[in-house]
C-alpha cells in the first residue's frame, strides 16, 4: 500500500509560492512533512552580466516585503568589491538606521497583522474573525499601534533610502545621503511613543507565551542548533558581525567566524522534492547540522544586548529556560518583540548621533574580484556572495535567504504539529489552523503575499499511494 | 530678408528667427514640444517622431522643420498627445526598460516623458528582446537593453568629438547601435572625456561606477516634469 500524502498549498499569491506535503506511513501515522517554497531561483542567473553597482538596487526585486535587507546585504558585499572594509561613520550609521527601520516595521507588521489574531482569538477561532480586521474590531487601539509603528519604520526607510520601497540609499562603499535636521527632529518627536508601544507589544507576546507555556512547549517544537551574527564582544548586532553557531544547549560549534569564508562552515544540501536548498553546518553534516536563524536564534546565540531595556527583556526571556537556549518554536514571537524594542532603542540612539548629519558618504579602495555580504534580516541571517570580473560585471551570485536557512526547522515544525493534531485520513480545520500557525512563527518569506492578504490561503489535499485525492480542504 | 517671422502655435503668435526650427522657436517662446532624439548641441535628424506637430494641416517633426512666416502649428491636440504617447509606449516595450533598478531612473528622458504623459503601464505587450551589455570599456558601460535608437551618440561622436565610435546598423527590429563595426566599445577610441559619453537620454550609455550616487529627491526629474525648464521661460 505504501504511503499517503497530504498536500497543503497556498493558492493565490503574487510572489513566493509554497505548499506543504505531509507524508503518512501505512499505519496512517505522520512520517515526514515537507514545505516547498518556490523561490526566484532564476534570479542568480538574471544578475549575471549586470554591473556591480546596480546589484544593491536590483536584488531588492527578490522580495516585496524585505527589500531593504537584500539592498543592504548586497551593498555590504559590494563594499568589498570596491575595496572598502570600513565605511565612514555617517555611511555606516545611515545604513544602520535604515536597517533598524526595516526591522522595526517588519516585526511590527508581522506581529500585529499576522500573529496577534492567533494570540488574541486562539488558534481555533473562526478564520473569519481570526484576522487583522477582527483585531481592529475588537482591539482598535492595538490595530492603530500596528499601523503607526509600521509607518514609522517605513518613514525611516524613506529618509535613508529615498523611498519606502525599493530605494537607492546604500551604494558600494557608502551611502548617497545623510539625515537632515528636519528629518531627524520629525523622528525624535515620535520615538518615545514608539518605544512605549514596543513595550506593550513585548508584554503581549511575553504574557501570552508564559500563560500558554505548557501547550506551546511542544507545539511544533524541537531542539536545534542556532546561527547568528554576533559582534566581536558577543553582543547582538543585527547589521554586522561575525558568525556564531551554538547547539541546543548553547555550546559553541563555531564562533567569531569572518563571514567572507562562510562557505567553509555552511554547506547546502539539495533534495529532489524541493527547489529550496537545505543549509547545514559542514562539520556536523546534513543530518544533525541544520540550524535555526532569526529572532529566536539571535537571542539564543548572543551574550548580551547592548541596549538597556532589550537586555532586561532578553534576561527575562532566557529565565524561562534557566539561561539555556530556548528551543520552543512559538517563542519566536516573544523573541521578535524583544528585537522590536531593541530596534526602537537603537533608532533613538542613532537619532541623537551627530554623525548622521556628516558629509563623508562614500569611500573607494582597491578593487576585488569576490566578496560576501551578510546581514541579520528580520527573518534571519541573509547571505549574499558575488564574483565580479575586471569589466565590472557580475559573473557569479549565490544567495542564501533567511527563509532558506530555516528550511529544515519549518519542516520539523509542521511535522511536529501534524503528528500531534492529525487524526485518521481527514484534514480537520484544527490541523489546518495549526500548520498555518507553526509556519507563521518563522515569518517565512512565503508570507510575502500573506502580508498583503493578512492571512495564509491554503489548500490541503490528502492523496493515497495511487495519487487519488481522498480529501481536500480549501481556505482562501 | 526680414530678421523675424511670425508663426502661431496652438493659436498663440510667436516671433521667430528665419532658419530656426519650429522646436527652437517654441523653446524660445516658452512652449515645450516633447522630444527625445533632438539635442541642442546636435544636428536634428527627425527620427523618433515624439516632436510631431501639425503644420498647416500636415504632421511634421518640429525638430527639423524650419519656421516660415505665417505658419500655423498645432502642438497639443488630443490626437497629437495620443500619437506621442503611443510612440513612447512602443519604446518601452521594444527594449528592456526596468526603471525600478536602472541607474538612470530620475534622470532619464524616456521615463520623464512617460511621467509627463501620464503613462503608468504600457498598452502594448512587452517584447523582452535579447540584448547585450558591452562592459568592455574601462569607464563607460553600453547596455543595449535600454537603447531607444535616438542616435544622439552617433552624432555626438562625429559632430562634437570628431570620432566615429557609434553607428546605427541593421534594419527594422534588429536595428541597433554598433561600435566601429561590431567590435566592443573597449576596442574603440572612445574616451571618458568624449561628449558622446554624456549625451544618452536613457540608461544605455552611462559612466561606470557612479550609478545611484544621487539620492532620490535630488535627481533631475524628481521634483519637476521634463520640459518645465522650457515652460518657465514663459512664466
Ligand atoms: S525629437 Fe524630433 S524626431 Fe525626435
Ligand atoms: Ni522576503
Amino acid at each position: 500500500m505504501g504511503t499517503r500524502k497530504i498536500v497543503i498549498e497556498p493558492v493565490t499569491r503574487v510572489e513566493g509560492h509554497g505548499k506543504v506535503t505531509i507524508l503518512l506511513d501505512e499505519a496512517g501515522q505522520v512520517s515526514q512533512a515537507r514545505l516547498h517554497i518556490v523561490e526566484f531561483r532564476g534570479f542568480e542567473r538574471f544578475i549575471q552580466g549586470r554591473p556591480y553597482w546596480e546589484i544593491p538596487v536590483l536584488v531588492q526585486r527578490l522580495c516585496g516585503i524585505c527589500p531593504v535587507s537584500h539592498h543592504l546585504a548586497a551593498a555590504k558585499a559590494m563594499d568589498g568589491i570596491v575595496g572598502v572594509d570600513r565605511l565612514t561613520p555617517t555611511a555606516e550609521k545611515m545604513r544602520r538606521l535604515m536597517h533598524y527601520g526595516q526591522m522595526f516595521q517588519s516585526h511590527a507588521l508581522h506581529f500585529f497583522h499576522l500573529v496577534s489574531p492567533d494570540l488574541l482569538f486562539g488558534f481555533d477561532a473562526d478564520p473569519l474573525e481570526r484576522n487583522v480586521i477582527g483585531v481592529a474590531r475588537k482591539y482598535p487601539e492595538l490595530a492603530v499601534q500596528g499601523v503607526m509603528m509600521r509607518k514609522y519604520g517605513q518613514e525611516i526607510i524613506k529618509a535613508t533610502a529615498g523611498k519606502k520601497i525599493h530605494g537607492t540609499g546604500a551604494i558600494p562603499g557608502g551611502i548617497n545621503k545623510n539625515l537632515s535636521i528636519a528629518e531627524r527632529d520629525g523622528f525624535l518627536k515620535e520615538i518615545d511613543q514608539m518605544l512605549a508601544w514596543c513595550r506593550t507589544s513585548l508584554t503581549i507576546a511575553r504574557d501570552y507565551t508564559l500563560e500558554h507555556l505548557d501547550e506551546l512547549a511542544d507545539f511544533g517544537s524541537f531542539d536545534s542548533n542556532h546561527v547568528s551574527l554576533v559582534r566581536a564582544d558577543g553582543a547582538m548586532d543585527l547589521y554586522h558581525g561575525n558568525l556564531r553557531a551554538i547547539d541546543k544547549d548553547g555550546n559553541r560549534i563555531f564562533d567569531q567566524v569572518d563571514y567572507q569564508g562562510y562557505f567553509k562552515y555552511i554547506a547546502e544540501e539539495v533534495k529532489p522534492w524541493s527547489y529550496m536548498k537545505f543549509p547545514f553546518i559542514s562539520s556536523l553534516g546534513p543530518e544533525t547540522g541544520w540550524y535555526r536563524v532569526g529572532p529566536l536564534a539571535r537571542i539564543n546565540a548572543c551574550d548580551f544586548i547592548d541596549t538597556p531595556e532589550a537586555e532586561v527583556a532578553r534576561k527575562d526571556f532566557l529565565s524561562v529556560t534557566d539561561g539555556q537556549p530556548n528551543n520552543i518554536t512559538m517563542a519566536y514571537h516573544w523573541a521578535r518583540m524583544v528585537e522590536l524594542l531593541h530596534a526602537g532603542e537603537k533608532i533613538r540612539e542613532l537619532l541623537h548621533d551627530p554623525d548622521l548629519q556628516g558629509g563623508d558618504l562614500v569611500l573607494k579602495g582597491e578593487r576585488r574580484g569576490e566578496s560576501v555580504g551578510l546581514i541579520e534580516a528580520p527573518r534571519g541571517t541573509l547571505f549574499h556572495h558575488y564574483k565580479v570580473d575586471e569589466n565590472d560585471q557580475v559573473t557569479m551570485a549565490n544567495l542564501i535567504v533567511s527563509t532558506t536557512n530555516n528550511n529544515t526547522p519549518m519542516n520539523r515544525a509542521v511535522e511536529g504539529v501534524a503528528r500531534k493534531y492529525l487524526s485518521g485520513a481527514e484534514i480537520t480545520e484544527g490541523l489546518l489552523n495549526r500548520v498555518e500557525v507553526a509556519i507563521r512563527a518563522y515569518d517565512p518569506c512565503l508570507s510575502c503575499a500573506t502580508h498583503a492578504m493578512g492571512r495564509m490561503p491554503l489548500v490541503v489535499e490528502l492523496h493515497d499511494a495511487a495519487g487519488r485525492t481522498l480529501d481536500r480542504r480549501v481556505r482562501d | 530678408m526680414s530678421d523675424s517671422v511670425t508663426i502661431t502655435i496652438d493659436g498663440r503668435n510667436i516671433e521667430a528667427r528665419p532658419g530656426q526650427t519650429i522646436l527652437e522657436a517654441a523653446d524660445a517662446a516658452g512652449i515645450y514640444i516633447p522630444r527625445l532624439c533632438s539635442h541642442p548641441d546636435l544636428k536634428p535628424i527627425g527620427s523618433c517622431r515624439v516632436c510631431t506637430v501639425v503644420v498647416d494641416g500636415r504632421p511634421q517633426a518640429a525638430c527639423v522643420k524650419p519656421v516660415m512666416d505665417g505658419m500655423v502649428v498645432q502642438n497639443s491636440t488630443p490626437e497629437l498627445l495620443q500619437h506621442r504617447r503611443n510612440i513612447v509606449d512602443m519604446m518601452f516595450v521594444e527594449g528592456n526598460h526596468f526603471c525600478m533598478f536602472c541607474e538612470k531612473s530620475g534622470n532619464c528622458e524616456l521615463q520623464a516623458m512617460a511621467y509627463r504623459f501620464g503613462i503608468t503601464a504600457p498598452q502594448y505587450p512587452f517584447q523582452f528582446p535579447e540584448k547585450e551589455v558591452d562592459a568592455s570599456h574601462p569607464d563607460i558601460l553600453l547596455d543595449h537593453n535600454r537603447c531607444i535608437m535616438c542616435a544622439r551618440c552617433v552624432r555626438a561622436s562625429q559632430e562634437l568629438d570628431g570620432k566615429n565610435v557609434f553607428q546605427s546598423i541593421g534594419r527594422g527590429f534588429a536595428r541597433k547601435i554598433g561600435v566601429n563595426g561590431e567590435r566592443a566599445l573597449g576596442d574603440t577610441d572612445m574616451a571618458a572625456t568624449d561628449k558622446a559619453a554624456d549625451i544618452c537620454p536613457v540608461g544605455c550609455i552611462v559612466r561606470k561606477r557612479v550609478g545611484f550616487e544621487k539620492p532620490i529627491g535630488q535627481r533631475l526629474y524628481d521634483t519637476r516634469p521634463i520640459g518645465s525648464d522650457i515652460e518657465e521661460v514663459r512664466a
